[in-house]
């Protein structure tokens, strides 16, 4: 029994690379103490980091599984384990386990299809894989449209790799919206749901949607004004989080467990959970 | 089936004992227990034990694994050991149905390697129940107080303690006791059967025998879940939890580290849905009144775990809840309540 492999015992992870993005996101580079990658993932997929004393935390793997050298989190600063984490150096060892939830169909439901990705504030954490994902097997689907706001410029995560990875490429558009005016930004000024209906996309895709509830809520009202089906639509969601294997009872809603059911979900599948979030 | 007179039951403890630790209610100033057997301890005369059995399986706390931490540099230790084996006797038939439930839960992929090992060790001697209480209901859930599950189902008459191998644990168990105990003629098989029918007797005469279950179960989400009733019964609920540390089959639990000032342990404890900041995250509190957390406990009782266990409800009828609940408020009510006429 003792050497069978325990889903709640993680691995030793070490953060080989701290970037700064937000005044309140980092981003983390994690490989094992061998320097390698903990574990193969989907797009969408998460991991639960701990600091020993402090706690265990849920995060989205935000780098792409094509990426076979290390894993990326992108970490908002907001309570005991997040602080802890923002406030570490590289070389500092943490705790990693998972993969953990069932990530986006890329192989099945969005092969070959247009894809539009909107995200709001650090919601962009766990699209950032599937798009990278896509980036890369850029001839299974077809064009890529991105439309990220945040409340302002310096909230914008993963500004540098957008501007200089994904706004150049072939077949990939880039809208980037901020909440409100600022000097030094020329782009455009308003809330993510609006900028969508302003863009107007057609219907022919298949749209990703994840960020605050509110954010959502707006969005996915305007896709549908725009002639989306909910059929098309797939999203991310976020409850409290402990074991991360449909064990615990804390992210039930309904017959479904979100980290292991979850946390991605078709909105047509999200009509059908009791409305208790 | 094997049996022995109930005057020599000592000596059957003694022997079990020999092989395995040995675990059975006793009466404490509390009330009825689960303790270990040691010369001399009796068996309670009592109906079942205040805290459900499930401790054996999932206890209330355990350490999960320990960290050493140096510098920037941790080492995870994994604590977990091969479990003793270990006999519960007398398990009651809605306490054993509780492990099924929790089975349901831990064993599914990824398995909870915690649980299982414990699972494997322990062997279940059951005891039919000839006493049932008010407040028992387990008939409602299809169990069959007088013919329990377990690996070793027992009947206990005046003089007799018959012995019923349902497994082949159970056998083996069984036949290492078998120089203390006799085969079984006609007239013992005759025998359990008369002790059955007066325990389906004195089920059916229970107060709570016509309740039924049958407007709940799988996919009955939507006929239940905006029902106005769970305001009115979940007003006075207090949210303390008790309905849930004393039933056999809640499982949610929480995980905490704690800094011993040597390493860091990392625990598991029960939780409870009951409580608000069960749900509580940065975004906001899902969860907002006890109205909400009220549901939950009951929903997932009798609708969301049945939707996704092909039925099987994850109450056992055991009334812990009715006897513990500081304002009366249980899961009987909530049937009647919400179930419609039948439940009148
Ligand atoms: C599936 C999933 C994916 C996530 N992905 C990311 C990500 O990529 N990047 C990121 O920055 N964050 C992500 N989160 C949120 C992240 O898990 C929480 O911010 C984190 O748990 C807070 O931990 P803490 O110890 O710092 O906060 P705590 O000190 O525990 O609490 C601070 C506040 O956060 C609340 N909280 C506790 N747990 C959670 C939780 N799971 N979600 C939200 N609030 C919580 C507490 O109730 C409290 O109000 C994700 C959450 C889930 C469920
Ligand atoms: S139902 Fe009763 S026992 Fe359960 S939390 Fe409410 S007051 Fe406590
Ligand atoms: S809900 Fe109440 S009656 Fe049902 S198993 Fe739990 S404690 Fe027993
Ligand atoms: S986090 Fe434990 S059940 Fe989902």
């Amino acid at each position: 029994m003792t050497d069978m492999k325990e889903p709640l015992i993680p691995v030793v992870g070490v953060v080989t690379d701290i970037r700064i993005d937000t005044p309140d996101v980092k981003t983390f580079r994690v490989v094992t103490p061998e320097g390698k990658k903990a574990f193969a993932h989907k797009p969408g997929q998460c991991a639960m980091l701990s600091v020993p004393g402090v706690g265990e935390a849920m995060f989205s793997i935000t780098s792409s599984p094509t990426n076979e050298e290390y894993m990326e989190f992108s970490i908002k600063k907001c309570g005991c384990v997040t602080e802890w984490l923002h406030a570490m150096e590289v070389g500092q060892q943490i705790t990693i386990r998972g993969p953990l939830g069932n990530g986006f169909p890329v192989d099945t439901a969005f092969a070959g299809h247009d894809m539009l990705f909107i995200a709001g504030g650090i919601g962009l954490a766990p699209l950032r894989s599937v798009i990278n994902y896509c980036r890369h097997y850029r001839d299974r689907y077809g064009k890529i449209d991105i439309v990220y706001g945040s409340r302002s410029k310096q909230d914008l995560v993963d500004y540098q790799e957008i501007i200089d990875e994904w706004a150049g490429d072939e077949g990939v558009n880039v809208y980037l919206t901020i909440d409100r005016e600022q000097p030094e930004w020329d782009g455009h000024v308003g809330f993510v749901p609006n900028y969508v209906k302003e863009l107007g996309f057609s219907t022919d895709k298949i749209a990703v949607l994840c960020g605050p509830p509110i954010m959502i809520k707006f969005t996915l009202a305007g896709l549908m004004e725009l002639g989306f089906d909910k059929t098309q639509v797939y999203t991310t969601m976020e409850l409290r989080m402990k074991c991360g294997i449909g064990k615990c009872g804390r992210c039930n809603i309904g017959s479904k467990y979100v980290c292991k059911d979850g946390p991605v979900f078709r909105c047509d599948q999200l009509d059908e959970l009791p409305d208790e979030y | 089936m094997r049996k022995i007179a109930v005057s020599r039951i000592q000596e059957l403890f003694a022997a079990i004992a020999a092989g395995q630790t040995l675990y059975l209610p006793v009466d404490t100033k509390a009330g009825a227990k689960f303790e270990q057997w040691e010369s001399g301890k009796q068996l309670s005369s009592a109906l079942n034990t205040v805290r459900s059995a499930k401790d054996f399986f999932f206890p209330q706390t355990e350490n999960l694994m320990d960290f050493r931490v140096e510098g920037k540099k941790i080492e995870i230790i994994d604590t977990r050991r091969e479990s003793e084996d270990f006999v519960l006797f007398g398990v009651r038939a809605c306490d054993v149905r509780s492990f099924t439930v929790l089975d349901r839960v831990f064993l599914a992929e990824p398995v909870d390697t915690y649980y299982k090992n414990r699972r494997e060790h322990g062997l279940i001697m059951s005891m039919s129940c000839t006493r049932p209480a008010e407040t028992c209901f387990c008939g409602t859930f299809g169990i069959d107080a007088a013919e329990p599950e377990g690996d070793v189902v027992c009947h206990m008459t005046a003089d007799t303690l018959y012995l019923d191998a349902k497994t082949e644990k159970g056998s083996a168990l069984l036949e290492g006791l078998s120089a203390l105990t006799e085969d079984c003629a006609a007239e013992d098989e005759a025998a359990v059967e008369r002790h059955r029918e007066l325990s389906h007797e004195r089920l059916s005469k229970l107060p709570l025998a016509s309740l039924s279950a049958d407007r709940f179960g799988a996919d009955k989400t939507d006929e239940f879940f905006n029902d106005p009733a769970w305001k009115s019964l979940s007003e006075a609920c207090l949210g303390c939890g008790t309905c849930t540390f004393v039933c056999p089959t809640c499982q949610c639990y929480d995980i905490q580290d704690f800094d011993t000032g040597h390493g860091v342990k990392r625990f598991r404890c029960w939780d409870s849905c009951m409580y608000s900041d069960f749900t509580k995250m940065s975004a906001g509190q899902p969860r907002l009144t006890q109205l909400e957390r009220f549901r939950q406990r009951f929903m997932h009782k009798l609708v969301y775990y049945p939707t996704n266990n092909d039925g099987l409800f994850s109450c056992v009828g055991c009334g812990r809840c009715l006897s513990k609940c500081p304002i009366q408020m249980n899961i009987v009510k909530v049937m009647k309540q919400l179930g419609g006429k039948q439940n009148d």
